[in-house]
């Protein structure tokens, strides 16, 4: 082939601002280069610069999140993912990231290539993925399109991760009418490499060969502004996809390629290309090396006839990583790549000018300093206006005395509405299209604890792992909505047995430059922030998802925790949320000076049963939550714990109706006591925070009081497991008598009526 | 005792295979790379589960290609113990060793769950140890399991005592509602003729530790050693 | 060269689930008239061959032993010649 010949656009400030650039930016980049830019630099500049990339109406509110602690290896954003030291000479590497807007066009591959893009950011350090999570939200399945939406969903994040061979071992699935037309859809990786083993996103050493390696590149994903100017490149084929396209065969020959070379010594620093591709993933190892790169783009394996430096350097396709490799191990790196059958191409060095030069057929077609187009160096960083929402006076003024109480005889009705409404209905129909055991490290897998359970082969260890958030609580309390997200991700670890001991974070929120949506923003982030400290759980980084809205307005505010928790001990800590045995004593671990309130904010019971959405989000205190984790935490470590699941959505009804439902044999009898002026509502499904149903064997009572009354929380005896059915008495009076197979059926059978 | 599991590109238990045989039985155990020409010395080979070559065109389509499969097919041939769970399983149809195919499961979904199933054969080297009268709880993972073969060939299998596995309910009943895939007369896995090739669906790597929920999968490699003679 | 247009679709006598499926669709969008839908596979290959005959024997051969799988799919093949 020979010298291609260009005509690039004219770089015209008009031209800048249709790449998304403001005015005042795109002045910026012309003082930083002494000239106008080329297109290929507006380019580089317009995606570097983006708010994916560039985090820059966020960055400086995630700053003030905590972000140390003992275990922390890596502090979030120095590399790919967060690092933590598990012991044992072993480190979690972990993250969550956010797919919404291709989901949402094209959902089978918007969330395949979700999943596949946070697998990258886990190997990529090094590290290999051992379980995948989700946190999934779609509108009403009433309207079809949603059910298209959710369909697609999880065949994409099933095909992909089963064929990818990690398993996906918990998630989160919602519905809530304000996220018709704009799902969320947040993936979790967690992966496990030696301390000290680990691989940077660095390019150092004049002179080190920079390679591309894994699949070719093609036209997915370059922004649609690309596309304005037909003259862009030569005439080709008809439509250009802009829609990315996984290919997980491709990403686990990439995966153990990876591992390989990085095991091998050869590789200096290797970053994988995902939002923005090669640009970001050059620009970023060389701010970071403090060093500089020239890639010549021309020699990049491509896919298609016709491709400009342009289309190359934004390209999106997966299955992509850049490498630099020590001189002199070149023929090493190669052969381990021509083994799994992938490219490994040189296109490039590493110079220490602290530029990044892209040539093309020997031509230079940009000549851009990294510094100035990250994060933490030259991109801008800005704070917004801020303005409380209006709405917030409106649901703050929610009186729940507006509405009747429920009464004994309506109780059990009330309870199998509930189990049979979707955000409280079993999930099975979802996670049984995903394979949750492959690798067999799966103690604990989705639907039968609070969290997941994956154990560490070679070792007594395990990770309790969760992904949470009530978008609705941050909706109505932007502030106490994020402890909570952080609280009950941390809460369900605990349940399972683990200790929480870091998390990451997927940020889902509408339009920034609503001063409104700002607020809440920062006021869920502060709340987070807040929560992180008192449960000593730091932020090892995570994901910014702005522009989520529909014709409605935004969607709920939806910051989703990704909670990672260690098991010290699998045989004995290991817990999940089934009764066990006739005769057990069902305990309610609560806040020193509470067992119930008169609380019904926020409630799915609200929801669900009133059609509001109103109040504040419910009673949370971070001091008593901190007091009833560690107290559980502590019971299950002696091994007093026969079960364990946290009060949450639907209240305590529901979390007994769960317990019953889970053994598949067993049930209740439970006496509540409240105060007169508490609601029965309240007390049966009122979701106020920080409390812990238990089953424990009867001899193990005692123990158990010595070590809550200890910790100064309330322990309060509800009643006994049985064979029969599930009972529950409030003050005497009989509100609940049904039989486990009725609330099964009912809970069961939700989802798959819809999707059926 | 020597097993020997196979590599391919996009194979995904394989360390499954490995771990079970390796960590759980205590026996050597080693991979074989698909562009190697010859298994070396062993005595068992697993083709493990998982998605070969991407299950482009069909699962197992193309990796009955690789080079080391004429070599798996003389061992076999010759007598070589050979097992394959479920993307080896496909494998195993499309190469020849064992009669039918797997076409997408009737519901047209993946599914990942615990099943049961009732050993239908108690003297080949696989089942041998097993007890007829009960039934394997044990998991499957596939979206391509339903298993079809000419009405003739199924009827020479249950003639010949060639079905190893039956999907059942927990009562041990081959009904339809067990069935999770459309699998013709609820066939979950089945021998070819000399009884030294087993194809299987389900994963017996994945249930043969305690810690993982059950250990029913423990059996089946038990029954191997017993076969070749280890102590267990 | 030629351009060899296959279709591989599950042998008539084979429940084929996703046509099925998709029959069950059209039937609810009004399209009464479809009395069966098969689904398969189309794929295509260029063959340099001296003639249309022996382009077809290519292909036909590339179905049997690759493919297709005789167990449960049947195939067709179309050969045209491409302009150079």
């Amino acid at each position: 082939m020979s010298t291609e010949v260009l005509s690039e656009p004219e770089v015209t400030l008009e031209l800048a601002l249709e790449h998304g650039l403001t005015k005042e930016e795109y002045g910026w980049v012309v003082t930083a280069l002494a000239r106008t830019p080329t297109f290929v630099e507006l380019g580089i500049y317009s995606v570097m610069w983006s708010e994916h990339c560039s985090y820059k109406n966020s960055i400086a509110l995630l700053r003030k999140l905590p972000r140390e602690g003992e275990m922390i290896l890596v502090e979030a954003g120095e590399e790919n993912a967060g690092l933590v030291d598990i012991g044992d000479g072993l480190a979690v590497a972990f993250k969550i990231e956010s797919h919404n807007h291709p989901s949402a066009v094209e959902p089978y591959q918007g969330a395949a290539t979700g999943v596949g893009g946070i697998q990258r950011d886990i190997f990529t350090m090094g590290a290999r993925p051992i379980c995948s999570l989700n946190s999934l939200r779609f509108g009403s399945l009433d309207n079809p399109r949603v059910r298209y939406l959710f369909d697609g969903v999880v065949r994409g994040i099933g095909d992909y991760g089963n064929s990818f061979g990690v398993p996906t071992v918990a998630g989160e699935v919602s519905f809530d009418p304000s996220y018709e037309g704009n799902p969320i859809v947040n993936a979790m990786s967690v992966g496990i490499v030696k301390v000290g083993e680990t691989a940077s996103a660095i390019a150092t050493g004049v002179g080190n060969p920079v390679y591309i390696v894994g699949s070719s590149t093609g036209r997915d994903g370059i922004h649609g502004a690309t596309f304005a100017s037909e003259e862009i490149s030569e005439a080709s084929e008809a439509k250009r996809p802009s829609v990315q396209v996984g290919d997980p065969f491709t990403e686990k020959l990439l995966l153990e390629a990876t591992l390989e070379a990085i095991d091998s010594g050869a590789v200096v620093g290797i970053q994988d290309m995902g939002a923005a591709g090669l640009t970001c993933s050059s620009c970023e190892m060389s701010a970071k090396g403090e060093s500089g790169m020239e890639i010549h783009v021309d020699r990049v394996p491509i896919r298609q006839v016709g491709m400009t430096p342009y289309e190359i350097m934004l390209s999106e396709s997966q299955e992509r990583m850049l490498i630099v490799c020590e001189k002199g191990s070149e023929s090493i790196l190669e052969s381990i790549f021509e083994k799994w059958d992938l490219h490994a191409v040189q296109i490039g060095e590493v110079t220490d000018d602290k530029r990044v030069r892209i040539y093309w057929y020997g031509e230079v077609v940009a000549d851009v300093p990294a510094d100035h187009l990250v994060l933490g160096g030259g991109a801008p960083i800005y704070e917004r206006e801020m303005e409380r929402p209006a709405y917030l006076t409106k649901t703050r003024a929610f009186d729940p005395e507006s509405i009747p109480d429920v009464t004994a005889s309506d109780s059990a009705d009330v309870l199998i509405r509930l189990l049979g409404s979707l955000n409280i209905a079993s999930k099975r129909w979802v996670f049984e299209q995903y394979d949750t055991m492959v690798r067999t490290n799966t103690v604990v897998g989705p639907g039968l604890s609070d969290a997941a359970v994956v154990r560490i082969k070679g070792t007594n260890r395990g990770l309790a792992v969760k992904t949470d958030c009530n978008g609705r609580y941050v909706y109505l309390n932007p502030g106490k909505g994020g402890q909570i997200a952080v609280a009950e991700a941390a809460r369900n670890v605990v349940c399972s047995g683990g200790l929480p001991v870091a998390i990451t974070n997927c940020l889902n929120f509408g339009n920034p430059y609503k001063p409104d949506v700002y607020w809440v923003f920062k006021e869920a982030v502060e709340g987070m922030g807040e929560a992180c400290k008192a449960l000593n759980t730091p932020v090892t980084g995570g994901n910014v998802s702005f522009y989520n809205e529909n014709p409605e307005g935004a969607v709920f505010p939806t910051p989703t925790i990704g909670m990672l928790g260690v098991v010290d001990d699998i045989e004995v800590q290991t817990t999940t949320m089934s009764f066990k045995e006739e005769g057990d004593v069902i305990i309610l671990l609560s806040p020193k000076d509470w067992i119930h309130r008169n609380d019904i904010n926020g409630s799915e019971y609200l929801s669900v049963i009133h059609d509001l959405t109103a109040g504040d989000a419910p009673h949370l205190l971070l001091s008593e939550e901190v007091d009833v984790q560690h107290t559980c935490y502590t019971l299950i470590k002696k091994g007093y714990i026969r079960g364990a699941h946290d009060v949450s959505d639907g209240g305590l009804a529901t979390c007994l109706a769960e317990c019953s439902i889970a053994s598949e044999i067993l049930g209740a009898n439970v006496q509540l006591t409240a105060t007169k002026n508490t609601r029965l509502d309240a007390v049966l499904f009122g979701e106020a925070q920080s409390r812990i149903v238990l089953t424990v064997e009867l001899r193990h009572m005692d123990s158990l009081r010595a070590i809550t009354d200890e910790n100064g929380v309330s322990a309060t005896r509800l009643g006994i497991v049985t064979e029969g059915p599930l009972i529950i008495t409030v003050n005497g009076t009989e509100a609940v008598n049904l039989a486990r197979e009725k609330m099964s059926t009912v809970y069961n059978r939700a989802i798959p009526a819809y999707m059926n | 005792m020597q097993f020997g599991i196979i590599e391919f590109p996009g194979s995904n238990c394989d360390h499954d295979a490995y771990y079970v045989a390796k960590h759980v039985f205590d026996q050597q155990t080693s991979f074989i790379w698909h562009k190697d020409h010859s298994i070396g010395d062993v005595d068992v080979v697993i083709i493990p589960g998982g998605f070969s070559y991407g299950d482009a065109l069909r699962s197992g389509a193309i990796a009955r290609f690789s080079p080391i499969m004429k070599d798996v097919i003389r061992f076999a041939n010759n007598g070589g113990l050979v097992l394959g769970i479920c993307n080896g399983f496909q494998i195993l149809c499309e190469s020849g060793l064992l009669p039918g195919a797997l076409m997408k499961n009737a519901l047209l979904r993946f599914v990942c769950k615990n099943i049961f199933v009732r050993p239908e054969n108690r003297t080949s080297p696989f089942t041998r140890t097993l007890d007829s009268d009960s039934v394997l709880q044990i998991p499957i993972a596939h979206g391509e399991g339903n298993y079809i073969a000419a009405d003739d060939v199924l009827c020479r299998l249950e003639d010949e005592n060639r079905i190893a596995f039956r999907y059942c309910n927990d009562e041990g009943e081959a009904t339809s509602e067990s069935n999770p895939n459309g699998s013709a007369r609820n066939i979950a896995g089945i021998l070819n003729e000399a009884g030294n090739v087993l194809g299987m669906m389900p994963h017996p790597e994945r249930c043969a530790e305690e810690i993982l929920g059950r250990s029913d999968g423990a059996m089946i490699f038990e029954s191997i050693l017993v076969s070749t003679g280890v102590p267990v | 060269m030629y351009k060899a247009r296959i279709n591989v679709t599950l042998r008539q006598s084979i429940l084929d689930p996703q046509g099925k499926a998709a029959h069950h669709a059209l039937s609810q969008l009004g399209f009464d008239h479809v009395d069966e839908v098969r689904i398969g596979k189309h794929i295509e290959l260029s063959i340099d061959a001296e003639s249309e005959d022996s382009a077809a024997e290519v292909a036909r051969q590339a179905c049997e032993k690759l493919l297709a799988n005789p167990v449960m799919e049947d195939y067709s093949v179309d050969i045209e010649p491409i302009e150079e």
